[in-house]
């Protein structure tokens, strides 16, 4: 298990005058949010999240609306200071930088994607583009250089001297997105980054998202409301509810074993045979069984959808399940699968 | 009793007459023992206005002409506007108010230009700290509203009569609005993209100049516009405690009941008004032009 390049470890966030003194009521006596609203006129926003974010991956949060998850993702980079708990990227605690430390970590570490894309409309669209560069105090020419790239990598050549209100909301969002990645950060935080787009559009953006990061390979943050964009971007999903963890784990997970009626209706209307994947389906091979041959082979990152015809046709309807490395995870059937995809 | 209802119990006659007395006293040993220095605090502001006023009076008409036609193109990029900025300066100058017009032209640029220079940084301290706005709001309430002939006593009987005297006059007058619309037009930058600059590491400094007052320009536009506007509205008021210009003309008009002298200086300072406000809205207006909708 690689190192967590963010590590959120019990952490607090209450909204409201004294949020320090109602804190211990939140943390001792487990007191829920509604109660803390009713009884002390606190809102607790972020209630005891411990979250490891894994390197050169997407980590998905999840939740409704007020389930504290923009709340959560500006701790990281401290636009909110939490109430208390600890946060700590590349092993460095965050809480303890100074101003000047923290905005060093702003510029060069970790860049934002805003739901409404914040651009800044007084300046063109290249000049959104470096803007991060800019507050770095890169020369000119550098940032004309840099930003070129990024323009062209988010489909916008063209387009460099126009200003963002002369722009639709997906070209929009491609500059902020191109903004973000144009710093060079390891870490991008996307706050709802999709949300406020057409789902046709939304579709394209996650293309290009995870066209990105299959060659960026950065440590994403992406907080959505939308269970279909978490499965599909996510490599893992945390789900909150009321500020507080639910469950996290990869999609095949949380569709598999949702931890509680919460998540099952959450997961209810999704098309599991597009979510669900052999490989959690595969059952060991007997040892000493030598593996039948001339069963069907198939990869076991494939989804159900796309193999239920070959088990249909294998013989006993049962397909052998490969791993990346070439290794055999084990033997799925038909059966197997129609119960999974039942649920 | 009934009388005790009837009249307002004040403080006797005697009591505040010598209470009058004092303040004046202590005012006039005020002056008498800071007015020579603070006259000459501001000697290099009167050198200035001097010499600006020479230099426009000096300058020959047609390069003047020239120059207003200039600045209004740059500032509205507008046909109209130009040649209607020319035209009213050629019938000022034929009806004989050239001079007077250069005069008033110069102590409005001047008040203009100190009003921008210190009304910005007031406006910016004020959007910046809630304590702040708390505390200047009702300074510049009472700047607006305080009838000028009130604050026109303690002015002159510190510096006199003379250009400085009138010039300080027109800055309290007219600095209200651009520290108003300044202050305004920050607090109004949309937060979320202030919080974007903040996600990017942007130092206050850069927030400031590269985010808050480009976005507050529009405002703080509209800001610069109302203060000449005002500083123009006072040119009669400042003639009388010395300051010469177009208003000298409209003072005598008023104690001689000349009608048509009051009315021809009255509207030469209407067009400097409407020349004035037009060039600077549509610079405020040409500022804005990112703010174009519609897509693609």
């Amino acid at each position: 298990m690689t190192e967590p390049k963010i590590r959120i470890a019990n952490l607090y966030k209450i909204f409201g005058k004294t949020p320090a003194k109602v804190l211990p009521h939140v943390r001792d006596d487990a007191m829920g949010k509604d109660e803390l609203l009713e009884t002390h006129n606190h809102v607790l926003g972020v209630n005891d999240v411990s979250l490891d974010i894994r390197p050169r991956q997407i980590q998905v949060v999840m939740g409704l609306s007020g389930s504290g998850k923009s709340t959560l993702i500006r701790h990281i980079n401290r636009l909110i200071e939490p109430t208390d708990g600890a946060i700590t990227v590349d092993g460095e605690d965050v809480l303890a930088m100074n101003a000047l430390q923290l905005r060093d970590l702003r510029r060069h570490r970790m860049s934002m994607v805003f739901q409404k894309f914040a651009l800044l409309p007084h300046r063109t669209i290249r000049e959104n583009v470096g803007y991060g560069l800019e507050v770095q105090g890169l020369g000119a020419d550098e940032i004309v250089k840099r930003t070129r790239h990024w323009i062209e990598r988010v489909g916008l050549a063209g387009y460099e001297d126009r200003y963002p209100g002369h722009l639709s909301g997906g070209m929009q969002q491609r500059v902020g997105l191109a903004r973000g990645l144009a710093t060079d950060a390891d870490i991008l935080l996307m706050d709802e980054a999709f949300s406020a787009l057409d789902p046709l559009i939304r579709y394209d953006m996650q293309s290009i998202l995870l066209e990105l990061q299959n060659e960026l390979h950065k440590t994403i943050v992406f907080i959505t409301h939308d269970l279909d964009e978490a499965l599909r971007l996510g490599d893992n999903i945390a789900i909150l509810r009321d500020g507080a963890m639910v469950q996290t784990g990869d999609a095949q997970q949380i569709v598999l074993n949702p931890a509680d009626d919460y998540i099952r209706d959450f997961i209810k209307d999704i098309n599991r045979a597009r979510v669900i994947r052999l490989g959690a389906l595969a059952r060991p091979l007997d040892a000493g069984r030598p593996p039948a041959e001339e069963l069907p082979r198939l990869a076991a990152a494939t989804v159900l959808e796309d193999a239920l015809l070959t088990m249909s046709g294998a013989p006993d309807q049962t397909v052998l399940v490969a791993r990346k490395d070439g290794t055999l995870a084990g033997t799925a059937t038909l059966t197997q699968a129609i119960e999974a995809l039942h649920g | 009793m009934w009388e005790f209802l009837t009249e307002f119990p004040s403080i006797g006659r005697r009591d505040l007459a010598e209470m009058k007395k004092a303040i004046d006293e202590a005012f006039k040993g005020f002056s008498r023992a800071y007015g020579e220095a603070l006259e000459s605090f501001f000697d290099p502001l009167l050198k200035f206005l001097v010499w600006f006023e020479k230099l426009l009076q000096a300058t020959p008409w047609p390069i003047i002409l020239l120059i207003v036609g200039a600045l209004a193109w740059l500032g509205s990029r507008s046909w109209k506007i130009t040649v209607g900025a020319v035209a009213a300066f050629v019938v000022i100058g034929i009806f004989d108010m050239w001079e007077d017009t250069m005069a008033t032209l110069a102590i409005i640029s001047v008040a203009t230009l100190l009003c921008i220079v210190i009304g910005i940084p007031i406006g910016i301290l004020m959007a910046r700290s809630d304590r702040m706005q708390a505390l200047i709001t009702p300074v510049l309430d009472v700047m607006q509203t305080i009838p000028s002939f009130v604050y026109l006593i303690p002015v002159v009987m510190l510096l006199g009569i003379g250009k400085v005297p009138g010039l300080l006059a027109v800055l309290i007058y007219a600095i209200p609005p651009i520290v108003r619309l300044t202050n305004l037009g920050i607090r109004l930058v949309d937060p979320e993209v202030l919080e974007a600059a903040d996600a990017f590491g942007a130092s206050p400094r850069q927030k400031l100049f590269g985010v808050q007052v480009p976005l507050a320009l529009p405002n703080i536009f509209a800001g610069v516009n109302q203060t000449i506007m005002m500083a123009l509205s006072m040119v009669v008021i400042a003639s009388m405690i010395g300051v010469k210009g177009l208003g000298v003309p409209v003072l005598r008009a008023i104690s001689n009941q000349y009608l048509a002298l009051g009315l021809m200086n009255g509207l030469a300072i209407v067009a400097l008004a409407i020349i004035f406000d037009r060039i600077s809205q549509s610079y405020g207006k040409r500022l804005q032009a990112y703010r174009g909708q519609g897509n693609d």
